[in-house]
This record gives structure tokens, C-alpha cells and sequence, in this order.
């Protein structure tokens, strides 16, 4: 399935307001889909035998810029029965502030290997996944401070008393 | 601090392990344990030999990869892949260069030479980090010799990769539109030399450990991991093609010199348990070795003949002297010795470095079917299944 049936499928199957925009300048097109909708819209890409993305290759979360002010998330599927492969992006505003951070739902219920990509989001940009099993850090301790791959992510200084150089 | 609604699940699992020291027992495997290559520790919650539940903690070899690559070029980049997959370090470097190349629209550019080279190092890394692979497997299981025999036959695979590059595990070797250097004068005919001589060695290694009994019985029908939960999973390489699924990019995606290449894809066939089981998936490994053996002579075959070297190549002549890509996004995968390895790159069309690097490393998608497959096995059985999952704590951390 071309990249433009995928799109007239998504809105045949879940209204106008499921596919937000689309990027087709690069090399690769990407989808902007309505991040409420997304674990629907990889249930349904999984599902539909006509395009059968079965397989999840990754999720990156993606720091717009402190000037932007947005959060995303790339997903990258692949269909291992029609060698296709898809993106799909997500974004939301967000203030930056530590107790309010971008939240986005969860698809570790359509591929279970969302779980880790996941929390490493969490874990180095402080993207929260609502319905995630076990959303805790995953590559730094668990008492870190911050969240690295921001852009605007100061080191510290001391970790645990100790001056970091 | 963030609010504490974003701990719940922090305190979950630290509620989970006190309940758990209560009722069974908590065992730490690692992060020193031999068994897990590397610095991995696994939280055994155990009830007396069953395992109950793993819980994985990694990040202990973390690096920051993906913030440094946000604030080198390119090019300065290519020696942090190196340092991902530090047993296979040319399949890495190979796909990063190779995503930029694309980007940046030279990849039709590059000359056959180059490409043949490419493939050629790339085999030879993958053959080594097999053997490595191999080798460790048979010591988990408890088989000492192996290990020696791998190690004595990778060790010609690194000096010579090192004579070509000047380093023995960490290249820098293939650059974005060409390589650092063409082959020193001689590889080609030490290198048919090596495959003359290891290829008996195969078949050496395996009266030894594939189709040893003992062996057998410790891996035949374990840690069996389905094909549906390898895919959910999001696992590839040796691992999904354990499964019994003939997966394989450089045949899927066809990149580099591949589709003129001749070679086979062993899958998992069950013939001594169940399809899936970790005995597959190390004879998946034993097979690749001989189809890269095959690749690497057919590389040299043409570099040898049609590709000859002349004096006046040169494999930097393609190097564009300042790496800006368009403003896109592009996610590039290939075939790594473990296996999708993928680089998603953010450019923003004016500047050298690129605002996003994420790297897909495809030992971090294997592991994280580990708490799957051990659930309800022995803890001995668990080293064997470990060990056959066959990970880098270098790609999984980054």
C-alpha cells in the first residue's frame, strides 16, 4: 500500500481529524497523526491485512527546541510481509516545566518492544506515556535529576556529593 | 524534581521486590557475573531453582551516544559508532555512513571499489563477532576449548583489520563517501589465506560443540521463543531468523553490493527441539559464518580482478568536503552482526550536525524479550539462554 492509501485508509477508518499533516519533502514521508488517536491508528496498521506493520523498528522522542517549545514522537514501522516500511509523528506543546511533562499514550499494547523505547524517552527526555506498565528510568539511576537529551539539559555539577569534571 | 505522579512506577517495583524478599528470593545476576557479557544485571526473582520473574537493569556502560551526536558533525561522529557494537564495529559505521550518504545524495557516487571493500570489512567484522559469539556460548554451557579455537581464529580477523586500519577493535575506517585508506598492498592475498585456513576450522568447531550431546542437551528445547513473540518483540538478526523467518536486509532492502552478492539465509529449522530454542539460534550463527565466507571470497574474487587496485585510486576522492543534508528526517536500517541496526537522523539543512540522532541497536530490541522467554525456567537454563540471545552491553546501553 502507497503512502497515500495508508493516509485515505486512517480517515476512512477514524474521521478527518485522525491525520493532522504530512511531511513528504525528504527522502522518507512521514504521517502527523492526532497523538490521542495513535494506539488505534498501529492497532489498526498492524491488523489491517492490507498493510500488516507487524513490525515496530523504533520510537524516538525528538526535542523541537527550547524556541519551538514542542515534543514529539517518531514512530518507525515496518511490514515484514510487504517489505514497506512507514513513519509515523506525534507532537504536542509543552512548557517545559518538570512537574508538567509532554504526555502521549502508550502503544506497548499493539508491540510489546514499545515498552523499553519507551521508557528510554522517559528516561532522556522526559516524555510521559500514559498506560505504560512500567514507566521508570531505564539507562540512567534511578534518582537522576533531568532529563539529558533536552535541549536546554544542564549537567550537573556534583552527582551524589562527588564533582563531576 | 518532577511530580511525584511520575514515580508510581518506580515505587511499584520497589514495593514488588520487598513483597518478593518476603515470599521468594531475590537473586542479583551481575552486573560482574561472567555469564552476562558485560556489565548487565538481572534482579532473579526466584521460587527454590524456578525462575519467577527477571527484571533487567542496563546503563551501566551508557555513554551518552545520542548527545554526542548532537553536538558533532557527521564525520566526528563515526568513531562514537564505532564504540556501539564494539565487536562488529565496521557493520556500524557502515550504516551510519550510509544514512548520510542518502542524505546527502552521493550514494550512487561512491566508487565499486569502495563499496566492494566496504562489504568485504563489514563480512569480516560480522565472521568475528559470530566466532566471539560462538566461543562465549560454549564457555556459558561450560565447553572451555571452543572459546580458545574462536578466539585463536578471530585474532587473525582483527590483525588483519587492523592492518588495514591501524586499530584493532575501534576502525574509524569507512567515511562518509569513501574509506580512510585503500587496502594496504597484500590484504587481498593474506586474506584469501585466512579463509583457506579457517574454513576447516569450521567444520573442527563444529564436531566439537554444534553437534556435541552434551551441548545439545543443554540447549536443545530451551528458552524456545516463538515467531509471533520474536516479531512483537521487535527482535532481528540471528534471533528472528532462530525463529524460523528468512529476514534478512542486505537481501530485504538490498543496499551496498548485496544483491550482486551470492549468499544464502539460514533460519532456524528445529532439528534438534523445538524451532526457536537456543540451539537454533547458535547453529543461525555457525551457518552466517559460512555464507560470510562465501561473500568475503566472492569480494575478493572481484577486487582481485575487475576492481583491481591502481595507483591512482583513491577512496577519498568522493569525500564531500562539508556534510550539510537537506532538511529531512531519515531512518536508515541494515543489517548489523546481531541484527536491524538503524540510525534516525533530524537535519536541519544549514547546519553540520544534526539535531537528532536516535540508534536503533538491535541488541536492545533482543534483550528485551528476556523477561518473556525466562519466565518459568531453571536458573541454569537461564545462562543458556543468555547466552544465546547474544547481545553487546555497548549497543544496548549507547
Amino acid at each position: 500500500m502507497s503512502f497515500e492509501e495508508i493516509k485515505l485508509l486512517l480517515i476512512e477508518k477514524f474521521g478527518e481529524g485522525v491525520v493532522v499533516g504530512e511531511e513528504t519533502t525528504g527522502l522518507q514521508p512521514a504521517l502527523l497523526v492526532a497523538p490521542d488517536q495513535i494506539t488505534n491508528v498501529c492497532l489498526e496498521l498492524r491488523n489491517n491485512p492490507k498493510t500488516y506493520f507487524d513490525f515496530l523498528s523504533s520510537i524516538s522522542g525528538v526535542d523541537y527546541g527550547v524556541e519551538a517549545g514542542r515534543f514529539g514522537v517518531v514512530y518507525h514501522l515496518a511490514s515484514i510481509p510487504y517489505k514497506t516500511q512507514l513513519t509515523l509523528k506525534i507532537s504536542t506543546e509543552n512548557d517545559r516545566s518538570l512537574d508538567n511533562l509532554p504526555t502521549f499514550p502508550s502503544i506497548t499494547p499493539v508491540y510489546r518492544t514499545a515498552d523499553w523505547h519507551e521508557r528510554e524517552a522517559y528516561d532522556l527526555l522526559g516524555i510521559f506515556f500514559e498506560n505504560h506498565p512500567d514507566l521508570r528510568r531505564i539507562l540512567l539511576p534511578d534518582d537522576w535529576d533531568g532529563f539529558p537529551l533536552r535541549k536546554d539539559y544542564k549537567a550537573a555539577e556534583y552527582y551524589k556529593g562527588i564533582k563531576v569534571d | 524534581m518532577t511530580h511525584p505522579k511520575y514515580d508510581t512506577a518506580l515505587n511499584n517495583y520497589y514495593k514488588k521486590i520487598a513483597d518478593a524478599a518476603t515470599e521468594d528470593m531475590v537473586l542479583n545476576m551481575g552486573p560482574q557475573h561472567p555469564s552476562t557479557h558485560g556489565v548487565l544485571r538481572l534482579e532473579l526473582i526466584t521460587d527454590g531453582e524456578i525462575v519467577k520473574e527477571v527484571i533487567p537493569h542496563i546503563g551501566y556502560l551508557h555513554r551518552c551516544f545520542e548527545k554526542h551526536a548532537e553536538s558533532l558533525t557527521y564525520q566526528q561522529t563515526i568513531p562514537f559508532t564505532d564504540r556501539l557494537d564494539y565487536l562488529a564495529s565496521m557493520n556500524n559505521s557502515h550504516a551510519f555512513v550510509m544514512g548520510v550518504e542518502r542524505m546527502m545524495g552521493i550514494d550512487k557516487d561512491i566508487p565499486k571499489r569502495v563499496e566492494y571493500i566496504r562489504v568485504l570489512v563489514c563480512e569480516l567484522n560480522r565472521i568475528a563477532s559470530h566466532l566471539i559469539a560462538i566461543g562465549t556460548y560454549g564457555i556459558d554451557i561450560g565447553a572451555f576449548t571452543p572459546f580458545l579455537w574462536c578466539f585463536r581464529d578471530r585474532e587473525h580477523i582483527m590483525g588483519m583489520l587492523e592492518w588495514a586500519s591501524g586499530s584493532r577493535m575501534l576502525y574509524n575506517y569507512i567515511w562518509v563517501g569513501g574509506l580512510f585508506y585503500d587496502l594496504p598492498v597484500g590484504f587481498e592475498e593474506r586474506c584469501a589465506e585466512f579463509v583457506t585456513y579457517f574454513k576447516p576450522k569450521m567444520v573442527e568447531l563444529n564436531e566439537l560443540l554444534t553437534d556435541n550431546q552434551v551441548f545439545i542437551s543443554r540447549t536443545a528445547n530451551v528458552g524456545v521463543l516463538p515467531l509471533d513473540v520474536a516479531i512483537n518483540y521487535g527482535c532481528s538478526g540471528p534471533m528472528l531468523r532462530g525463529s524460523g523467518l528468512k529476514w534478512d536486509l542486505r537481501r530485504i532492502d538490498g543496499y551496498s553490493v548485496y544483491p550482486e552478492l551470492e549468499f544464502d539465509i539460514p533460519i532456524g529449522q528445529g532439528k534438534m527441539g523445538a524451532v526457536g530454542d537456543c540451539w537454533d539460534r547458535y547453529k543461525v550463527r555457525v551457518d552466517e559464518i559460512e555464507q560470510s565466507l562465501k561473500i568475503v571470497e566472492q569480494c575478493l574474487g572481484r577486487l582481485q580482478n575487475e576492481l583491481k587496485r591502481t595507483t591512482d585510486f583513491d577512496p577519498r576522492a568522493k569525500m564531500p568536503r562539508k556534510i550539510t543534508p537537506k532538511a529531512q528526517d531519515y531512518y536508515v536500517r541494515c543489517e548489523g552482526a546481531k541484527g536491524e541496526l538503524g540510525f534516525y537522523f533530524m537535519a536541519d539543512g544549514k547546519s553540520e550536525i544534526p539535531t537528532r540522532v536516535k540508534c536503533r541497536a538491535p541488541s536492545f530490541h533482543n534483550l528485551s524479550v528476556l523477561p518473556e522467554l525466562a519466565k518459568g525456567v531453571m536458573i541454569a537454563d537461564l545462562i543458556a539462554i543468555v547466552g544465546s540471545i547474544d547481545f553487546v552491553l555497548g549497543e544496548v546501553d549507547r
